[in-house]
């Protein structure tokens, strides 16, 4: 009789617990899916053609966002040019290379530590470096800010996948005499490449919507604008002045635009997990 | 270099062939191995690159606060004034910010993280795994600053609506934790950043819990099971056991994750420089003082005080980082030597 008060209490905390797990499951998607149909639910009404084709307006007159689609886009497509060389290289020499010695590991640990750090802090150090230095915002400021982050993100994914291809073809290709470069550039760095392809496109999703970097860098630009030089307007920071204003139509404008870059990220996102599928890139 | 004489190299690119048998000529042989050493040294210096951006970064913040440290020394961490008029600067309100935030988003990001995991590895369905791992993650995906509006137009006036006067009702009259649910219910504030803060860390420690309980090896839970174990005694009492300098990795990346979020709290967090006793009452954060105070500061002191925040931030953040690396590094490592 005890016996089976023990079991029964035993089988009654076990469904308590993974009930609660179920909930814990639940709980999370329940936010994803509320914070989705919200941006659906606010955002659709923004979406036109004139949001593509006008600039952010003056409050109370018509306008869009094409200038910070076009800055975001241009300042995006910059930072992966600069970040993404720098990151596979670096990345290459980790897996390849840094096997034995100092400089592998610590670029490795260091690397990871980049990959969390708080964004607004990249943002510091490129407005004490190069904006304090010229004086003034640019669109150029906003790239490198960016390429600072695009270069964790891509260096963590190129050593994970060079550290998966297998040993033996290295050994393989070394044994017909092949120089190393041409055994990591034209074997491994082959063998990875989808996976680093997967690494570039998560990159740009985690640039498209970062804010905090471009506060301090590229500003905005009320108008259009292709002068890499001068302050430049931007999805994000868009978001920000215009969600924070009182004015009505800037924040349909918001949320436009917020609709606009989460789904952009998620459809990056969800491509590279689809056509590369791979352990988790969170950590 | 005779020794390699007979050795056939790949004469240039990628095609090479078995079958040739010929002696290289010793330029072509020289000439690889420059490439050989152009390649590595440049990958090498790439490689450093990253260890210059960090030390760039930090002598950067150092220079940049040093006004600041000189004019208030070790006062700047434990004085709350911050008037820009009088150029008084303590950082104790946003730091306080910071840390209270990001414990409330651990106190609920961890149950539910953990919760996540378990399902993940131990009672969903196979075909289930991936589609909700990924669903999960995507909530990581989602930038920063629609969580900021979601927050500060959807959730806050609920949160104001119906959820604050039931924990005023409730939550308020208990001793001890009582006045931390007493006040104005705004909807923005303390309690709404660190909560949403919690909703963007889940993903990170699901994630990494979700990893670590994937390496327990299966003949460890098959044991515990067949001497009668229950799916949940399992996971508790064997794989959490198992795990825990891995899963205590995680959370330290979700809380570096959560000190450092700049958007999401800026917009939630009331902006308000003082300490409530109150969890309802508006604060503010370091990265938010810096998102919306930095590009308006004038005087040397004042930009000076907001780069010093940033240090401590940077600091902050890198020591919570470095320590959760170095424990997943530790779980991985016995790993390695396990198998």
């Amino acid at each position: 009789m005890e016996k089976s008060a023990l079991y029964r209490r035993r089988r009654i905390v076990n469904v308590i617990c993974l009930g609660i797990s179920l909930l814990a499951v639940l709980f999370g998607l329940f936010w994803l899916v509320w914070i989705l149909w919200t941006l659906l639910a606010n955002g659709l009404q923004a979406i036109g053609p004139s949001l593509f084709t006008l600039s952010t307006p003056p409050p109370g007159s018509e306008g869009g966002l094409s200038n910070a689609i076009f800055g975001s886009l241009l300042m995006s497509l910059l930072a992966t040019l600069i970040g993404t060389p720098i990151g596979i290289l670096a990345g290459t020499y980790v897996a390849e290379y840094g096997r034995r010695g100092w400089l592998g590991p610590t670029t490795r640990f260091i690397n990871d530590i980049l990959l969390s750090a708080p964004s607004i802090v990249i943002g510091l150090f490129v407005y004490a470096v190069y904006v304090a230095n010229v004086q003034h915002f640019s669109g150029w400021a906003g790239a490198f800010a960016l390429s600072l982050i695009v270069i964790p993100v891509v260096l963590k994914t190129t050593e994970n996948m060079l550290r998966m291809v297998p040993d033996t073809m290295r050994e393989a290709a070394a044994a017909l005499g092949a120089p190393q470069w041409i055994v990591i550039s034209s074997v491994t760095l082959r063998g990875a490449r989808a996976g680093i392809i997967t690494g570039i496109m998560l990159a740009i999703a985690r640039i498209s919507g970062e804010t905090a970097p471009l506060l301090f860098t590229a500003l905005n630009n009320q108008f259009w604008s292709v002068n890499m030089d001068a302050p430049m307007a931007n999805l994000p920071v868009v978001i920000f002045q215009f969600a924070m204003s009182p004015y009505r139509d800037w924040q349909t404008l918001a949320w436009g635009g917020a609709l606009l870059i989460t789904m952009s990220v998620l459809t990056l996102n969800i491509l590279a997990r689809v056509l590369f599928p791979q352990k988790s890139t969170l950590a | 270099m005779g020794a390699v004489h007979h050795t056939p190299v790949a004469p240039q690119g990628a095609s090479f062939q078995p079958g040739m048998s010929h002696s290289i000529p010793e330029s072509r042989l020289k000439r690889q191995r420059w490439y050989d050493l152009a390649f590595r040294n440049t990958t090498r210096l790439f490689a450093s690159l990253v260890l210059v951006l960090l030390s760039g970064i930090l002598v950067t913040l150092i220079v940049g606060s040093w006004p600041a440290i000189k004019a208030f020394g070790p006062e700047f961490l434990i004085s709350t004034e911050w008037n820009p008029v009088t150029k008084k600067f303590g950082g104790l309100v946003p730091v306080f910010g910071t840390l209270t935030t990001s414990f409330i988003a651990l106190l609920i990001g961890i149950p539910v993280s953990f919760g996540i995991a378990t399902f993940l590895t131990e009672l969903s369905p196979l075909w289930l795994r991936r589609p909700i791992g990924t669903a999960i993650e995507l909530l990581a995906a989602i930038p920063s600053i629609i969580y900021g509006m979601w927050g500060l137009f959807i959730f806050a006036p609920i949160f104001a609506e119906h959820i604050q006067p039931w924990m005023i009702d409730h939550l308020g009259p208990i001793w001890l934790i009582g006045p931390l649910f007493k006040g104005a219910p705004q909807g923005i504030g303390i309690l709404s950043a660190g909560i949403i803060l919690a909703i963007m860390v889940i993903p990170f420690i699901a994630s990494v819990m979700r990893d670590v309980f994937e390496v327990v090896p299966p003949m460890l839970k098959e044991s515990a099971y067949a001497v009668g174990a229950t799916t949940w005694e399992v996971v508790w009492n064997v794989v959490l056991p198992y795990t825990k300098i891995g899963v205590v990795g995680g959370i330290l990346l979700g809380l570096g994750r959560a000190l450092g979020e700049t958007m999401a709290v800026t917009f939630v967090i009331g902006n308000a420089h003082r300490v409530g006793t109150s969890l309802f009452s508006p604060g503010n954060s370091i990265a938010s003082a810096l998102a919306n105070e930095f590009t308006e500061a004038d005087g040397v002191l004042y930009t000076s005080a907001l780069v010093e925040l940033g240090l401590i931030l940077f600091l902050i953040t890198f020591i919570v980082l470095a320590l959760s690396k170095i424990l997943l590094y530790q779980l991985a490592k016995r790993e390695g030597t396990l198998t």
